[in-house]
């Protein structure tokens, strides 16, 4: 394997100019309304998502401010249980899980040198439903109506009876808005690896950041569901009066848990299996090698995708549940850790036997694995039952989730965007201020969260929104608030460098790196339709391997944006599909849903008469122009 | 052989090159990217229903009599459906069929009988609804079972609809070849709202007399 070599094949700088014709983006205000390039797309998704998470983040900050001293005034008991609901629920269901899916719906039809992503229509209307939502969750903060139960919103705190006023079924509602946009833009993304991978890239080529993507967002679409089924419960029991929560009608509020959790489980793993395929596309790139062991790695990666689905039970280890339940999942929780752990050897053992180069996206992922290996021992101990009752509810959870998240997921997403941000852009990030981002994040994340261990085992419950002096939790507290100043600092000059790079930042060339896959075999950023002539694939590094390109996808049209389709296991060329071009139907649609679904907080009708509006749109959305059948008609070849 | 949208100066196809115009432009089954749209909506919807039925099974573990509070819901009207239902599966059988073949006045002829059979069963769903003999308000009980036949009650509308529409454009047009694989899809997705029926079916009427 020599790291680097020519690329071979026919796909150098030359053929790297786009596709004229169909795939041409337009201009203006219709074209930026109704694009459904996966680009455009994914990069607003990943914008939109580092928005909810600068939000989030400056809730947090509040928090922070609040409990820096014992016995402070700046929020009320009723405004700091809003702030830490929205805080929570929009870092978890705005900025977490949204943007590895956005991350994905950007590289991942690069990465498999396909033309744009399967359904784009759906992909765009994804997008605009996310936005409508989240927007409203931040309102309803605003208007002093934000969800105040925390973020997994427990009965019957959040039940008719003691939930009152709008600000649960506002959470409930929000619930709905992500859920539907993260079920479409899993299925998109589900059919785009199976059936849009470049010809000669069979399963056992892909990149193990794909992998990492497939794995996800078939949990998602197995997972999300039961998110969605307990908060249309919810909103039912708060709005039709049923009682699935309702201990006295025979219901029960353990119910709201146990789904709850069968989902919420398999979220931190949506979350951070995302974060794992950046890890490994970071590591091969900077230690100039593959990534040690691929089958191990995939096999690793769909054993925790489903894993994850038998440890809902460890989040309700003090619950009155039989214990014979809390052993199983006690078992089954340190389990998990196995594939966990046979990534990150196979990931030491890359980095030993590479060449490693220590720029700011490897400094992220040697932040990871710090980071993640605390959470991860944290972890084992939140598994056993009697220290679980002894810590739950305190800072300590909150300490061992930050790690787990932060260190699962931000840090590697940081590290992804300086090592993506060339190819998204067409510019370099400033590689000094870089790396001082990287140790002001790392050095704020350690001081602000480290301390929550100790006042977690002090007996700090998390959720108050003030302390007693006496209880001398002071010092500490004050601690994390500057260690989250030092972090704020961080994100703020990482945004600095952003802005620093669009408005004069260096040229990106169409590879920087000298990494392995195919998104670094096009231009910089890519233009329309990605690659001028897709590439056939002869190996698992494309770009490495002097076999790695063999040939070219010719032929297909782009009169009418045309991708090839290939079959699902070994990716041969199979047929040609002719992809729907700009539309403003996604928009106009999202836009219907929001209205049906923000007014049925208000009355339930709404599901009825809403969805008529909507209905009429989708048909608009999927009835044919004349137009465009005749030019499919033209390419039409009958199987 | 050189393909024509091309720019002037492209090179010759070389060994190793795909060339994409000698395959279909549309094909059936799991080779067409719409069945892997649909089966991931029908994973998503088999999953939610799965789900409705652990609630169900998850209520009923609270209480000692079952159903508690009323009768169960009566047999007649559940039982004409899931033989209504069941029946439906032979037209849309033959309209999937047919529009394999691209035989166009063959899928018109099955649409409109699935369509037919698609008024009778939202009708005989209407009826069901006004035999449950308990309300959604009542008790748990009551709330998992209209949850259910809500949520299928919501699939056949939408199977329905989606129906009508793609009937209405088997008329009028514009048609393409590709269209025969929406009408192949939307059989697939009616066969999937039938077998969803009945664990249902099984939960709501069956249940509360045998447990």
């Amino acid at each position: 394997m020599t790291a680097g070599a020519t690329v071979t094949g026919g796909i150098g700088r030359s053929s790297t100019s786009p596709p004229a014709g169909a795939w041409a983006e337009r201009e203006g205000v219709f074209g930026a309304l109704a694009t459904v390039d996966h680009k455009r797309v994914g990069r607003r998704f990943i914008v939109t998502a580092f928005g909810f998470f600068a939000c989030a983040g400056i809730l947090a900050a509040l928090m922070r401010l609040q409990l820096a001293f014992p016995e402070q005034t700046l929020l009320s008991a009723d405004k700091y249980n809003q702030i830490f609901t929205t805080h929570g629920t929009a870092m978890m269901f705005l900025f977490a899980v949204p943007m590895g899916q956005a991350v994905a719906i950007y590289l991942v039809p690069l990465m498999i040198g396909a033309r744009n992503i399967a359904f784009p229509r759906m992909v765009a209307y994804a997008y605009w439903v996310y936005l409508i939502g989240g927007v409203m969750l931040f309102v309803a903060l605003i208007l002093d109506i934000g969800p105040d139960a925390g973020w997994f919103s427990y009965t019957p705190l959040a039940g008719p009876q003691y939930g009152i006023g709008k600000r649960s079924d506002f959470w409930a509602q929000l619930i709905t808005f992500t859920e539907l946009s993260g079920l479409m833009v899993a299925v998109a993304l589900i059919t785009t690896i199976l059936k849009f991978r470049a010809p000669g890239m069979s399963l056992d080529r892909i990149p193990l950041f794909v992998w990492a993507m497939l794995g996800t967002n078939f949990m998602i679409v197995f997972g999300m569901p039961a998110v969605m089924v307990s908060s249309t419960a919810l909103i039912m029991d708060r709005l039709v009066g049923t009682h699935f929560f309702n201990p006295a009608a025979g219901g029960d509020s353990l119910l709201w848990q146990h789904l709850f959790w069968f989902f919420g489980h398999p979220e931190v793993y949506f979350i951070f299996m995302p974060g794992l395929g950046v890890v490994s596309a970071i590591v091969a790139a900077f230690s100039r090698r593959p990534v040690f062991a691929y089958p191990a790695m995939v096999l690793s990666l769909n054993a925790t995708a489903f894993r994850a689905f038998g440890l809902w039970v460890h989040h309700m280890f003090a619950t009155s549940i039989p214990e014979l339940g809390k052993s199983f999942f006690t078992a089954a929780s340190m389990v998990i850790a196995i594939p966990t752990a046979i990534q990150i050897f196979c990931w030491i053992a890359t980095i030993a036997t590479g060449r490693i180069v220590l720029r700011t996206p490897m400094l992220y992922i040697l932040g990871f694995f710090f980071i993640l290996v605390l959470g991860g021992l944290t972890g084992v101990m939140l598994a056993s039952v009697p220290l679980d009752l002894q810590i739950h509810d305190t800072y300590f959870v909150v300490a061992h989730l930050h790690y787990v998240l932060i260190g699962g997921m931000v840090f590697p997403i940081f590290g992804g965007f300086f090592y993506w941000f060339p190819k998204f852009a067409g510019r370099m990030l400033d590689e000094a201020l870089g790396k001082v981002t990287f140790w002001l994040m790392f050095v704020g994340f350690n001081v602000t969260f480290f301390p929550m261990h100790v006042l977690g085992l002090a007996g700090m419950p998390r959720r108050v929104y003030t302390y007693p002096a006496d209880m001398g939790w002071g010092p500490l507290n004050l601690t994390a608030t500057i260690g989250a100043a030092v972090l704020a600092a961080g994100v703020a000059l990482f945004v600095f460098n952003v802005v620093r790079s669009l408005l004069r930042g260096e040229q990106a060339p169409d590879d920087p790196w000298q990494a392995d896959t195919l998104e670094w075999a096009t231009s910089s950023p890519p233009g329309p339709g990605n690659f001028a002539e897709p590439p056939v694939v002869g190996s698992r590094e494309p770009l490495w391997s002097p076999h790695g390109i063999v040939g070219r996808v010719r032929g297909l049209s782009v009169e009418v944006p045309e991708v090839l389709v290939t079959t699902a296991i070994d990716a041969r060329p199979d047929s040609r599909n002719a992809m729907p071009g700009p539309s403003l139907m996604p928009p106009i649609a999202a836009v219907l849903t929001s209205v049906m679904l923000i007014s049925s907080i208000f009355t339930p009708w709404a599901v009825v008469w809403g969805t008529i509006p909507v209905v009429i749109a989708l048909t608009i959305w999927f009835w044919p122009t004349k137009r465009e059948t005749e030019q499919h008609i033209k390419l039409e070849k009958p199987p | 052989m050189r393909a024509p949208e091309l720019a002037v100066d492209a090179p010759p196809m070389q060994s190793g090159d795909v060339d994409a115009k000698t395959l279909p432009s549309f094909v059936y089954g799991h080779r067409s990217t719409m069945w892997w749209g649909t089966v991931g909506v029908a994973a998503i919807e088999g999953t939610v229903f799965a789900l409705a039925i652990m609630v169900y099974f998850y209520v009923r573990t609270r209480v000692t009599v079952w159903p508690p509070e009323a009768p169960p819901p009566d047999m007649l009207w559940g039982t004409v459906n899931t033989v209504v239902l069941l029946l439906s599966l032979i037209p849309n059988h033959f309209t999937k069929k047919a529009a394999e073949r691209r035989d166009l006045h063959a899928v018109r002829v099955g649409m409109m009988i699935c369509i037919a059979f698609a008024f009778v069963f939202l009708f005989v769903r209407a009826l069901e609804l006004m035999m449950l003999n308990v309300r959604w308000d009542t008790n748990a009980y009551g709330s998992a079972v209209w949850f259910l036949l809500g949520l299928h009650t919501t699939h056949l509308l939408t199977d329905w609809f989606d129906t009508v529409v793609l009937a209405v454009l088997m008329f009028t047009g514009p048609i393409e070849g590709r269209r025969f694989v929406d009408a192949s899809e939307n059989a697939m997705y009616w066969n999937f709202v039938v077998a969803a029926w009945l664990p249902i079916y099984a939960v709501i009427y069956l249940a509360p007399r045998l447990l």
